[in-house]
């Protein structure tokens, strides 16, 4: 268990900040009236019931979908209107709940991929491929070799990821957003899936991208234990609001989150 | 200004000027959106029911008629003619089921739409190998087709229908809605909308794909018989005929792959557009704008509207 | 046993991203081209050249550039025809304006233009995805089929409404025109060929074709990644069009000699799509592989019945082609979706371990 001294993220600064975000669709409300913030460098939760409209958070906070009213600032920055390129440039990286990777290529290409924003070479040395641009995808590839080794997984590099088993795919989507260098993760349920010794590999994994490289992860989780093993914090959401907002000790006590949950542990 | 005034203000004028030529216009532009929209219809049947969008729907319509005229041409009657075809027909939805649909089942939408090309292709040659390439005249006599036309005196001049005409948009109205009623209201009707949707669940809940498929490439090839009959009575029956087969796809853009009413409406919005862009506005571009100015239309309808008027939106989901 | 890699190590990334990696593979590509270059040159007849060669590496190219837009970005396209025309009228115009400047740059600034007309209609992909997206190719391929016969300046006027190439020479040679032989015809659209594709296995190995192939493959997470999907598909039309339009010129220009409008019409489409489908979508080799056996077929066909001492008319063999091109359509999609490029690889798979069955 992480203890609130070993992280000095508690305390720092706020790199993303939802201010009073309602989303609707047509008439059902996914998300009403939410607001919290994330700390640089920490790790934060979003847990809830199913339905909750964590999945939907996220995307909001990504730019898939605009909230109808309420704002998010990311790195002081207040938008409203963000598309997910926007996120994307501004250093936001994140995985799904059904890996969606890029069936068609290898695992390798799909962490290449990743790093497209970060790739300068113009069109006509994509052309030509001489010197440049072979020395720009040489230098990349060097970035992208370092989180295969950190993920471990250079056997399967080369192999399709439409072929990888389940939990390994979702290992290559970690790498692809990795590869992007983000300053903010989120992760949409990275454990689903996976047995116990998957769980403690991707904790492992989750841990060391946030004290190593100190990017700041928000993950939607439904294991109590790797949540109350990982976070900083906790935002608790049930039918699309926010029912507390604390330490993990104090959400595991918080009368209202154990009668939303009905005090289920994995 | 001389050419903004020749393309919003004067085609108008025109209209105004005789407007018994605009109803002239109109009528026989919804004569061929009823004609295209049959031919849609049989797109929209294949697709609602199976998920495949059958290219080969022209050639079908083509070959049809090809089987009727050549039976009668060898001395068949001409009911029996007709007869004999409906029965060619089934047979060639047997068939296709059973060499392209069933080893291709669950494959991805467009590997089943490249295999109707397959299909369009070798109904093509197979077609002008047992009938030879020429034109057929259509028997439209023998099979009791009206012909002539009905003069109605209006707007100051007059306006022709063609009795055929008016036979033809009969027969397509009765064709949409037995259908539509048939898809809603009966239990084979919503195993063909289950099987659209998913073969693989279709198939979990005990639906013979088979017997589906069978069914509605057989009506669709029904459909595209009498397309060919109403299409043939009006011109003459040619391979050409395939291509207009295309002039279905914006038909079926504007009416929504999967609605049957939509068919018909989508195919009455094009005609009449495409009529009346082509009397009006064609002489300023030159003759020969209706090989493109249906696709146009429906261009423009898909930018605003990409799933037609009466299709199913599209919802994506992370 | 022949085919193997092993010991063929790779020290670099440079090294392990290279076209042909492997050794055998390096070799047998030299002596391929060595045999285009100087063995048929040499040892084919005229005919074989100039209805099987030169026509199948035309197309390949076309198909080539139909394949980076459905085969590698996903986006189907039903107006290859018109775009090569495009690139046909387009050298005319330019041979015609300018007739000093090389024949071979007309070529190839034609492609430019076709560029521009493909990113154009390509500006629907924006709102419009898959078959409705193909529709509006069609809109494109049947407008422009339309400007080919409507406006006469394209055609210099000309009475018949087609196009007749006029004789340029390439270092005092002639290359097009009725002097040009087909051997030196051959080589200039074997060298276009072999450059265009070598270019094209550029694209795809960097950074532009993965983002084709994220578009393709799941366009939402591709714009998570901070892929900007309208400039990838417009780049990907442009491109497309540009191979097109560089194989319509050389069509017309070191192939026929003429066309009419008819020569880019919607059948057009279908013939390199046919190609692009069986060869393999999403495959460089496979474009080649189905413009040769599409185009090879048919050819095939009218003269295999004279060869077995069977005489039949060439009305008959054309329809017997047609059923034969549908039925390897419906075979190929049943037997292997991914064409021909994929049995190839299965067959270079199973030299690897050969004699051992697996």
């Amino acid at each position: 268990m992480r203890a609130p001294a070993d992280s000095a993220a508690v305390a720092g600064e706020v790199l993303l900040s939802v201010q009073n975000v309602s989303l609707s669709f047509g008439g059902v409300k996914a998300i009403q009236n939410v607001s919290f913030d994330i700390r640089k460098s920490e790790v934060r939760a979003i847990i809830g019931p199913n339905g909750a409209g964590k999945t939907s958070m996220l995307n909001v906070i990504n730019g898939f979908y605009q909230p109808q009213s309420g704002s998010i600032t990311f790195k002081g920055v207040a938008r409203s209107n963000m598309r997910p390129y926007d996120a994307a440039h501004g250093g936001i990286a994140r995985t799904f709940q059904n890996v969606a990777l890029f069936r068609g290529m290898s695992a390798l290409d799909n962490i290449m991929a990743g790093r497209t924003l970060k790739m300068r070479r113009g069109f006509f040395w994509q052309l030509v491929r001489f010197g440049p641009a072979v020395a720009e995808e040489v230098e990349h590839r060097l970035k992208v070799e370092e989180i295969i080794d950190f993920l471990e997984i250079p056997a399967i590099r080369k192999v399709p990821v439409g072929r990888l088993p389940y939990g390994l795919q979702k290992r290559v989507e970690l790498g692809r957003a990795l590869a992007m260098e983000p300053d903010l993760l989120l992760l949409d349920e990275p454990m689903a899936g996976m047995n116990l010794e998957e769980k403690e590999d991707m904790s492992r994994f989750i841990v060391d991208v946030n004290e190593h490289y100190g990017t700041t992860i928000a993950l939607i989780e439904h294991d109590m234990g790797v949540v109350m093993d990982l976070s900083d914090r906790v935002v608790v959401l049930d039918h699309g609001a926010k029912i507390a907002d604390a330490t993990p000790q104090e959400v595991k006590r918080d009368q209202s989150v154990i009668d939303a949950y009905l005090g289920v542990a994995h | 200004m001389d050419l903004l005034y020749r393309i919003f203000i004067d085609p108008f004028v025109q209209m105004g000027a005789a407007p018994d030529l605009l109803v002239q216009a109109l009528w026989e532009g919804f004569v061929a959106g009823v004609l295209y929209s049959l031919i849609a219809l049989g797109f929209v049947l294949i697709f609602k029911a199976s998920g495949v969008f059958n290219f080969a729907q022209g050639i079908m319509v083509v070959f049809a008629a090809l089987t009727l005229v050549g039976l009668y041409e060898h001395g068949v009657p001409a009911f029996l003619a007709l007869a004999l075809t409906i029965l060619v027909m089934l047979l060639l939805a047997f068939a296709v089921e059973r060499v392209v649909l069933r080893p291709l089942v669950n494959q991805a939408e467009i590997i089943l739409f490249m295999a109707t090309f397959g299909l369009t292709y070798f109904l093509i040659g197979l077609g002008e190998l047992i009938f030879g390439g020429d034109p057929k005249v259509m028997i439209s006599q023998q099979l009791l087709l009206p012909s002539g036309s009905y003069n109605i005196r209006m707007l100051g001049g007059f306006v022709q229908l063609q009795k055929i005409d008016v036979a033809a948009a009969i027969i397509a109205l009765l064709m949409v809605t037995t259908l539509a009623i048939f898809f809603q209201k009966t239990r084979i009707g919503r195993a063909l909308r289950a099987v659209a949707d998913s073969h693989r669940a279709a198939l979990s809940v005990g639906i013979s794909l088979e017997q589906i498929w069978v069914t509605v490439w057989f009506a669709s090839g029904i459909v595209a018989l009498a397309t060919g009959i109403m299409w043939g009575a009006r011109s003459n029956v040619s391979f050409a005929l395939d291509i207009i087969a295309l002039k279905a796809l914006p038909v079926l853009i504007l009416g929504g792959l999967t609605s049957i009413p939509g068919a018909i409406i989508g195919g009455v919005i094009i005609g009449m557009g495409e009529k009346l862009g082509e009397f009006y506005w064609g002489p300023l571009f030159g003759s020969g704008i209706e090989s493109w100015f249906a696709y146009v239309i429906a261009l423009v309808f898909l930018l605003f509207r990409p799933q037609g008027l009466f299709g199913e939106k599209i919802i994506e989901r992370v | 046993m022949l085919y193997r890699e092993a010991g063929q190590f790779k020290t670099s990334y440079a090294a392990d991203q290279a076209l042909f990696p492997i050794l055998q593979d390096r070799v047998g590509m030299l002596l391929i081209l060595a045999a285009a270059y100087v063995v048929v040159p040499l040892a084919a007849s005229n005919f074989m050249i100039d209805s099987i060669i030169a026509p199948v590496l035309i197309f390949a190219l076309a198909a080539i550039g139909l394949n980076l837009l459905t085969g590698y970005t996903g986006l189907l396209s039903l107006g290859t025809g018109g775009f090569m025309g495009v690139g046909a009228f387009a050298c005319y115009k330019l041979a015609t304006f300018f007739p000093g400047i090389n024949i071979v740059v007309h070529i190839l600034l034609a492609g430019f233009f076709s560029a521009a007309v493909g990113t154009l209609f390509g500006l629907p992909s924006l709102r419009i995805k898959g078959f409705y997206l193909a529709v509006a190719t069609l809109a494109a391929q049947f407008f422009l089929s339309w400007c080919f016969i409507r406006i006469p300046w394209l055609y210099n006027y000309n009475v018949s409404a087609s196009i007749e190439v006029p004789t340029r020479t390439l270092f005092d040679i002639p290359v097009t025109g009725p002097n040009a032989t087909p051997v030196t015809r051959y080589l200039i659209v074997l060298t276009i060929v072999s450059a265009m594709t070598w270019v094209a296995s550029n694209l795809i190995r960097g950074r532009i074709g993965r983002t084709w192939m994220a578009v393709r493959d799941m366009d939402i997470a591709a714009e998570l990644i901070g892929i900007k999907l309208l400039r990838t598909k417009l780049l990907a039309f442009a491109v497309s069009s540009f191979y097109c339009g560089v194989a319509g010129a050389m069509m017309v220009f070191l192939w026929l000699g003429n066309a009419e409008s008819e020569s880019f019409s919607i059948n057009q489409s279908f013939l390199v799509l046919f190609m692009v489908i069986i060869g393999g979508l999403g495959s460089l080799l496979g474009s080649f592989f189905g413009a040769a056996l599409i185009w090879g077929l048919p050819i095939v066909l009218r003269y295999a019945p004279n060869m077995f001492g069977l005489s039949i008319t060439t009305a008959t063999a054309e329809h017997i082609t047609f059923m034969t091109l549908g039925a390897l359509i419906i075979f190929f999609l049943i037997v292997e979706p991914n064409g021909l490029a994929r049995l190839w690889q299965i067959g270079k798979q199973k030299l690897r371990v050969w004699p051992f069955p697996y």
